[in-house]
């Protein structure tokens, strides 16, 4: 691990694993997409439980990549990887797109079944938090222009920003929520019939191999950034030289 | 595929999430390519870290990932 916070031996490593998560993405998704709509409707839902294969690994993925963000900031914080903060930044943006469409395919699937687009339920509303975290962890970054003092702050911020995670996981039992309790990871096991556990299982691999690409390929863009950055204040510092 | 009186719900919900991901790859994809062409403009006019150990009195950054700016 400890190795690979070399750039260039990470540059060289992720541009040849970069291609196979991308690929295996597009082959499970459309395995997972073709068992979706093969899987029978539900007895409540209706044909709206399609809705659900989208809805729940979205959900999975907005939380799995705050964790990845919270382990890259004490990284950052702890030992000041230098990869560690290059994996925050790359995490933030596919974290809140995976957040974002669990709220939308949420609503979308609220509407005709709950009456309402939105209700302000303890699992809604903790999801609705952990996209305002997103977006404020992404809006921090563009507003401090030291790269040392945004690193830190944004990992702070980060880390207290965890404190939400059981909350949204657990607000469905601490609570009396609209949200239905989890019926997939729990103790007693899955509750769902394998003709919809199976699609949704898919589904989700999918999209973390989706989300593992993207992250990966958002790593190798960061590093070229601050590349592009050195090079630009050598630059400017070498011309600043000349005209003096 | 008959997806029932619901069926507008259930298309926007895979049109949503569909244009959510296209949007992220393209960002992806735009993002790695502007990179890729402003270090080839950089290297083109001659500006390496190597070129600056060569150089007079300016010390090479220690590592290309920690660079004022590059928060």
């Amino acid at each position: 691990m400890w190795s690979l916070a070399n750039p260039t031996r990470f540059m060289a490593l992720s541009g040849r694993l970069l291609p196979w998560p991308g690929a295996a993405a597009a082959v499970v998704l459309a395995a997972g997409l073709y068992m979706a709509f093969r899987a029978p409707a539900d007895y409540q839902q209706g044909e709206t439980v399609r809705i659900m294969f989208l809805h729940v690994p979205a959900a999975w993925l907005a939380l799995f990549f705050y964790l990845v963000m919270a382990v890259s900031a004490v990284g950052t914080l702890a030992w000041r990887h230098p990869l560690a903060d290059v994996s925050q930044k790359a995490a933030a943006p596919i974290g809140a797109a995976f957040t974002l469409i669990c709220l939308v395919t949420g609503a979308l699937w609220g509407r005709p079944m709950w009456g309402a687009y939105w209700v302000w339920d303890a699992r809604l509303t903790s999801m609705l938090v952990l996209f305002l975290m997103y977006c404020g962890i992404l809006a921090l970054w563009r507003t401090i222009e030291e790269p040392s003092r945004a690193r830190r702050a944004v990992s702070i911020l980060t880390l207290i920003g965890v404190v939400n995670l059981p909350v949204i996981k657990f607000s469905v039992d601490w609570w009396n929520t609209l949200h239905q309790p989890a019926s997939v990871v729990r103790l007693g096991g899955p509750t769902i019939h394998p003709s919809m556990l199976y699609p949704l299982l898919l589904m989700a691999l999918g999209f973390a191999l989706l989300g593992l690409m993207l992250h990966l390929a958002g790593m190798r863009t960061e590093v070229l950034r601050r590349r592009v950055r050195t090079l630009a204040i050598l630059e400017a510092e070498r011309l600043d030289r000349q005209a003096a | 595929m008959d997806l029932g009186p619901h069926a507008f719900f259930i298309v926007a919900a895979y049109a949503a999430t569909a244009l959510v991901v296209a949007a992220l790859i393209l960002n992806a994809v735009l993002d790695h390519r502007a990179q890729v062409r402003a270090l080839a403009d950089l290297e083109a006019r001659g500006v390496t870290r190597r070129s600056q150990d060569a150089s007079a009195d300016v010390r090479p950054q220690p590592s290309a990932l920690h660079v004022p700016g590059s928060g």
